[in-house]
C-alpha cells in the first residue's frame, strides 16, 4: 500500500508539474491551433493528476485529499522526474519534451491496463486515450519540425541534446518500482527502456534528427530533488493555498 | 446602367435582411456592410483572443485542481470562439493573417474590458460572472443576426459563455460564503469589475456613430442602453442574493420604468481606455505581438514540411 502511493505520487506529480508547464503557454501560442492544443494537453494532465491524487490520498488514509497532495506538500515531497518541471524554453524545448515524456506514458499506461490493482488500471485505461492523442500531437510536430526549415531542425536538435540527459530517470526503479512489480501491480519499468528507444528512434529517423552520443543521463526528481526551476514552479502553484489556508474556493 | 443594377441589388439586399433572411457568404452585399461586419467580427475575434491573457494570467495560481481545470477549459474555448470568429472574417474576403496584423498595428480594437488587470483570484469570478455576463447579452441577440455564418458562430459561442457566467457566478458564491478575507477579495474585484462591465456595451446610443446602420441591416438587434439597461436588471439581484454591493450609490428600483436606474459612466476613463491608455494595454497587444513574433520560425517550418511532402 505504501509502495503504490508513493509510486502514484511519482506519476501524478509528472501529470501535475508537466499540466503546469503547458498551462504557462495559454494565450501565447505560435498558432491559434496550437494554443487550444498545448490547452488541451494541460487539461487532460491536470484531469489525471486528480485522479491518480484522489486514489493516493484514499491509500494514505490520513484524511488529505487530492488538493492537500497537489498543493500543500514540501518542494522534497514532489516525486516527478525531473524532464517534466524543465521550463517551456522555445516552441521545439516544449515539444520534444512532450515527446519524450508522451512515448513513456503510452508504454506505461499501457502495461498498467492489466495491474493487478484495479483502480490503478483503471487510471491507465482512462489516461491512455488521451496519452495516444498527445503522443500524436507531439510526433507529428517533431517529424515537423525536424524535417521543416534549417533553423527548426537547429532547435529541435537542440532540445533533444538538451533534454536528453533528463529520460533515463523516467525508468527509475527503486525498492518501491521493484515491489510492485513483483506484486504485477506495474510493469517493470526497465523493460519498458528498449520498447521506448525503439519508438523515439523510429520517429526521430522520420524526422531526420539524431540522438546525442555518449551523453550521461541526470535526474532525481523521483526521490524528491529537483532542478532549480522546480521551487518557482511550485511558488506559484502553491501561491493560494499558502497565503490563503484552510479556506474552500 | 452600372448604377441602376447597383440599386436593384441593394433593394433586393434590403428586403431580404427585412424579411429575416440571412445573408450567406456568396450573396450580394454593400461594401459598407462587409465592412462593417469585418469590423465587428473581427473586433470580436480579437476579443477573445486578447481575453485569454487576463484570465490566463491565473491559470498557474489557481487554488484548486478543479478550478485550474475549469479555467484551463474556459480559456481554450474562448481560443475556439476566436477561431470561429476569424473564419467568419474569412468568408467575407479577408484572411486571418491580415485580420491579425490589424490587431497588432491597434488599426482594429478588442474589448477595452481586457486592458484592466486581474489582480486576485476573485477577478476571475468577476471576469467570468459580469464580463461573459455582459457579453452573452450582446452575443444571445447576434444570434439573429443578418449575416448566417456569424449567426451560427454565435449559436455555438452562446452556449459556451452561459457556462461561463455560471463558472464565474459560482466562484464569486463561494468566496461570499467562505472567510472574510474572500468576502473581500470578491467586493474588491466587484468594485474593479462593474462599471467596465457596464462600458463593455459601447457608447450611450446617442453617441454611438454606428448604431442606427447596423440596426438597419439587422447585424445589431438592439441599442447598446437597451442591453446595458437588461444587464444591470439581470446582475443587481444576482448580486444581493450573495450579499455583493453594487459600486453605484445611484443604483435604485424604478418602479415606474420597471427597470433599474443607475449612475452615470465614466465615459471619459472609456474612451481613455479604448484610446490606449488603459491599465494593461501596452502588455496586452505586447503579449500577441510576442506570440506571434516568436511564432513565425514554427509557423513557416510547418509550412516548408507541408510543402516538402505535398504529393
Amino acid at each position: 500500500m505504501e509502495h503504490t502511493y508513493k509510486f502514484l505520487l511519482r506519476i501524478g506529480d509528472d501529470s501535475l508539474i508537466l499540466g503546469q508547464r503547458l498551462a504557462e503557454l495559454c494565450g501565447h501560442g505560435p498558432i491559434l491551433e496550437e494554443d487550444i492544443a498545448l490547452t488541451n494537453i494541460s487539461l487532460d494532465l491536470i484531469g489525471q493528476a486528480t485522479n491518480i491524487y484522489t486514489y493516493a490520498a484514499q491509500l494514505e488514509g490520513k484524511g488529505r485529499d487530492a488538493d492537500a497532495l497537489a498543493f500543500l506538500r514540501l518542494e522534497h515531497q514532489y516525486l516527478n522526474a525531473i524532464l517534466v518541471e524543465q521550463p517551456n524554453g522555445n516552441f521545439a524545448d516544449t515539444l520534444v519534451r512532450q515527446f519524450f515524456f508522451d512515448v513513456y506514458r503510452k508504454l506505461l499506461f499501457e502495461q498498467l491496463l492489466t495491474s493487478t490493482d484495479e483502480q490503478v488500471a483503471a487510471i491507465a485505461e482512462k489516461s491512455l486515450k488521451e496519452t495516444r492523442y498527445h503522443l500524436k500531437h507531439s510526433s507529428e510536430w517533431v517529424i515537423r519540425l525536424g524535417d521543416g526549415t534549417e533553423l527548426s531542425k537547429e532547435r529541435a536538435q537542440f532540445a533533444i541534446l538538451d533534454l536528453w540527459r533528463y529520460t533515463e530517470e523516467l525508468f527509475y526503479m527503486d525498492e518501491t518500482e521493484i515491489q510492485l512489480a513483483k506484486a504485477g501491480v506495474i510493469p517493470n519499468l526497465q523493460d519498458l527502456k528498449p520498447l521506448w528507444m525503439e519508438h523515439v528512434l523510429s520517429i526521430l529517423n522520420i524526422a531526420t534528427l539524431k540522438l546525442p552520443e555518449n551523453q550521461g543521463f541526470f535526474g532525481a526528481g523521483r526521490q524528491g530533488r529537483h532542478s532549480e526551476y522546480m521551487g518557482f514552479l511550485l511558488a506559484q502553484l502553491q501561491y493560494m493555498q499558502r497565503v490563503y489556508p484552510n479556506m474552500q474556493w | 446602367m452600372e448604377t441602376l443594377t447597383q440599386e436593384k441589388l441593394a433593394e433586393k439586399f434590403q428586403a431580404k435582411i427585412d424579411a429575416d433572411i440571412k445573408i450567406e457568404p456568396n450573396d450580394w452585399m454593400p461594401d459598407t456592410y462587409r465592412k462593417t461586419l469585418i469590423r465587428q467580427i473581427s473586433q470580436h475575434a480579437h476579443s477573445e483572443i486578447v481575453g485569454m491573457l487576463p484570465e490566463g494570467n491565473w491559470i498557474t495560481r489557481a487554488p484548486s485542481l478543479r478550478r485550474k481545470a475549469v479555467l484551463l477549459a474556459k480559456v481554450q474555448d474562448e481560443a475556439g470562439h476566436g477561431l470561429y470568429l476569424y473564419s467568419a472574417t474569412e468568408t467575407l474576403g479577408v484572411s486571418r493573417e491580415d485580420t491579425i496584423d490589424d490587431l497588432h498595428s491597434g488599426k482594429v480594437k478588442y474589448s477595452s474590458i481586457f486592458n484592466y488587470p486581474t489582480l486576485t483570484w476573485a477577478d476571475i469570478g468577476a471576469i467570468g460572472w459580469l464580463v461573459d455576463g455582459a457579453a452573452i447579452m450582446n452575443q444571445v441577440a447576434l444570434c439573429r443576426t443578418s449575416y448566417g455564418p456569424y449567426a451560427r458562430a454565435m449559436v455555438k459561442i452562446c452556449k459556451e459563455e452561459s457556462f461561463h457566467q455560471r463558472q464565474g457566478y459560482e466562484i464569486m458564491t463561494t468566496l461570499m460564503n467562505g472567510t472574510e478575507a474572500q468576502r473581500e477579495m470578491a467586493q474588491d474585484a466587484m468594485n474593479r469589475f462593474w462599471w467596465p462591465s457596464l462600458m463593455m456595451f459601447g457608447p450611450s446610443d446617442a453617441e454611438s456613430k454606428h448604431t442606427e446602420q447596423s440596426m438597419r441591416w439587422r447585424i445589431k438587434r438592439h441599442t447598446n442602453d437597451e442591453l446595458r439597461q437588461s444587464f444591470v436588471d439581470a446582475s443587481v439581484p444576482q448580486a444581493e442574493l450573495i450579499g455583493l454591493k453594487i459600486p453605484d450609490p445611484n443604483l435604485k428600483w424604478n418602479e415606474a420604468r420597471g427597470h433599474y436606474d443607475f449612475g452615470a459612466i465614466d465615459w471619459e476613463e472609456f474612451w481613455q481606455v479604448v484610446g490606449g491608455n488603459g491599465p494593461c494595454n501596452k502588455e496586452r497587444i505586447e503579449a500577441r505581438v510576442k506570440a506571434k513574433e516568436e511564432g513565425e520560425w514554427v509557423r513557416e517550418a510547418a509550412m516548408a514540411y507541408a510543402k516538402k511532402h505535398k504529393s
